[in-house]
């Protein structure tokens, strides 16, 4: 890829720009803030995984915060003393594995549970398959609920605590770092391990699409008989592409028990599933720049609101009336209504933006 | 595989839906870069043999070997990897790709990078890429659409979408490229400049399928025409004689064959054709 000198310093511009977004949330909204922001990091990872599974190859998947899940839980059974209590004998300290140990192997095994979830919905579409993975995020959930016994596995609903931090190369990424004389809090460390792995992962889905396997899944969106009359083996791309939105589920999952030290099926929940889909719906399914928008907005949002409506509502009517979790449900389902009605492909819809930058393109009378 | 053998070769093809026989014992065999024509009044199981061909429908009965292999049941991807490309009767484009990328698609078959290739998009990567493109840029230009290679493949006009359905499926490199009614729905010009393109796809060295409602068309083109008739293969030979076939008169018209040569619109009127697309009595009248 050649960059001209103007796109090369906005690219710096940008990540300039991005390095600085944990000092400035700090210093203008509070600690707490920078929390917000790296759980927006993990929801944009998290969306842009189903956006392959969702976006490229037009599966509607209703379960994909199991995969999210499964990572978490992998990351937590790994990396913390409680698989002592189920396995005393084994494992005397619980497993302390590497958190590059971890990571693909928890990447790896969501994959597993992908192609596990792809194999048996292979003929269904539509609203069949949607169902069916619906139903898939409840077994994983209800799974991880109740796997405490008879060999206490997950620790069922109290969940799984204690779980080692992230640590790269001995860097310890819970306590306080000081690198060049810069004093970097642990939210802080995590939002730039957070910032490098969405960066891959962006880098990684714009690769994919723009590929002879992304193509492939995008006819299988558009038309799948087509697909399969043109040679494109739809059974095994399919399973590809719930393997791969489920690794990076998986992935985003360990990062996330790294992060919170803390799983509990709660986590995991289909109202969980559906705020990821509602990410890539609502910023555009299949388009990169819209999936990080939508993921953006749906995640720090309802934070906004919360830190909003309660004072605003002290201020106006001297106490709470409405509580922000039920405004924020109320907002949310208008907000998706008036989406719905006027611009249903998304806020950045995948091919205007492509129409807009190509100059040669007829333009559409409708 | 040498040339005096069949490129397809059809052994008594059944396939039942149900109760239903749609086809019954069709046997039929096409030769290396001829245009085989496959005709039929409605219903008469054109569209069903077809899908058979392309691995759509997998045959009750029956077997057919292609380019010296025997298939049995196969996947459609697996026909069009052994060299069957395939075209629709109701269209049946990417539309919501571009023109250049629904061709590019069609070169899946032949290509071969992986996740790994995307990922780390290395050289043998980038020029199988490049490679793609270009070729689906000739193919657009060889099938004559002038518009931009970026136009969504919804937006070219219905002329245009028939021809780029024919660009996709020439990009996976056929053998056999077999089309399902090419000239439904096209003017006189269009029909002229699609006949065109067949001459010049066959003499490249592609054998061609045809369905064709287009009785004019199939004769002036095919090298040799199949009839089929409630699901049963009921003539077969050069265009010529298969027009004066007692048989296929009596199945378009419905009429005993010297009744046609008198009165013919009547008994069109009262044949299992009213309401026809007009171009389908003319049947000997070409």
């Amino acid at each position: 890829m050649k960059l001209n000198s103007k796109s090369k310093s906005l690219l710096v511009a940008l990540a300039i720009g991005l390095l600085l977004i944990p000092f400035v949330t700090d210093t203008l909204l509070g600690r707490g803030w920078v929390r917000i922001v790296d759980f927006a990091m993990l929801y944009i990872m998290l969306a842009l995984g189903l956006n392959i599974v969702v976006g490229f190859a037009g599966l509607l998947d209703l379960g994909y915060i199991a995969f999210f899940g499964v990572g978490a839980y992998c990351y937590a059974l790994a990396g913390s003393p409680h698989l002592a209590l189920a396995f005393p004998m084994i494992f005397p300290n619980g497993v302390h594995l590497s958190f590059w140990v971890i990571l693909p192997l928890a990447a790896l095994l969501a994959g597993g549970f992908g192609v596990l979830l792809g194999a048996p919905t292979l003929r269904l579409r539509g609203d069949y398959l949607a169902i069916v993975t619906l139903g898939f995020g409840e077994i994983i959930r209800i799974f991880l609920n109740n796997l405490n016994a008879p060999v206490n596995l997950t620790n069922g609903p109290q969940g799984i605590s204690r779980i080692d931090p992230v640590s790269l190369a001995d860097v310890r990424l819970s306590v306080t770092q000081e690198i060049f004389g810069i004093s970097l809090p642990s939210v802080h460390l995590y939002f730039y391990l957070f910032l490098a792995f969405t960066v891959l992962v962006i880098f990684a889905s714009q690769r994919l699409e723009k590929s002879r396997i992304g193509r492939a899944w995008m006819a299988i969106r558009e038309d799948e008989v087509a697909a399969s009359a043109m040679g494109i083996n739809t059974r095994n791309l399919k399973l590809l592409a719930f393997a791969m939105g489920a690794m990076f589920g998986g992935a985003s999952g360990a990062l996330f028990a790294g992060f919170q030290g803390f799983v509990s099926p709660e986590s995991f929940s289909l109202m969980e599933s559906i705020m990821v889909l509602c990410m890539v719906v609502l910023g555009g399914m299949g388009n990169i720049a819209g999936v990080i928008l939508g993921g953006v907005l749906l995640a720090v949002l309802p934070e906004v609101l919360r830190h909003s409506v309660v004072p605003l509502q002290q201020a106006l009517f001297g106490k709470m009336i409405v509580d922000p979790e039920s405004l924020r449900m109320l907002l949310f389902g208008g907000a998706l209504i008036v989406m719905m009605l006027y611009r249903p492909a998304g806020l950045l819809p995948s091919r205007v933006r492509r129409r807009e930058l190509d100059t040669d393109e007829v333009v559409e009378t409708v | 595989m040498t040339n005096t053998a069949h490129l397809l070769q059809l052994s008594s093809i059944g396939k039942q839906f149900g109760g239903l026989s749609a086809l019954s014992d069709v046997s039929l065999h096409i030769q290396h870069r001829e245009i085989y024509g496959l005709i039929g009044p409605n219903g008469a199981g054109k569209t069903t043999l077809f899908n058979v061909i392309t691995g759509l429908y997998q045959p009750s009965a029956g077997e057919f070997q292609f380019d010296g292999k025997s298939y049995q049941t196969c996947k459609p991807h697996v026909l069009a990897k052994a060299g069957i490309a395939r075209t629709f009767q109701n269209i049946r484009l990417f539309a919501n790709l571009t023109a250049l990328e629904n061709v590019m698609i069609g070169r899946h078959v032949r290509t071969r990078a992986g996740v790994f290739g995307a990922l780390l998009h290395d050289r043998t990567t980038r020029n199988e890429e490049r490679a793609i493109t270009e070729r689906a840029r000739e193919l657009l230009y060889y099938v004559g659409i002038e518009k931009p290679a970026r136009t969504l493949a919804k937006h070219l006009s219905y002329g245009e979408q028939r021809r780029l359905e024919i660009a996709r499926a020439l990009a996976t490199d056929p053998l056999l490229l077999a089309l399902d009614e090419p000239a439904a729905g096209m003017n006189a010009t269009e029909t002229a400049s699609l006949k065109t393109l067949l001459q010049t796809i066959r003499n490249s060295g592609i054998t061609v399928l045809l369905i064709e409602h287009d009785v004019k068309l199939i004769m002036g083109l095919c090298d040799r025409v199949a009839v089929l008739d409630y699901g049963k293969k009921i003539a077969e030979g050069v265009p010529e004689e298969v027009r004066k076939d007692p048989a296929v008169i009596a199945a378009y018209l419905g009429a005993e064959p010297e009744a046609h040569t008198s009165g013919f619109a009547p008994l069109a009127s009262l044949s299992p054709l009213a309401g026809e697309d007009p171009g389908e009595r003319v049947v000997d009248n070409v």
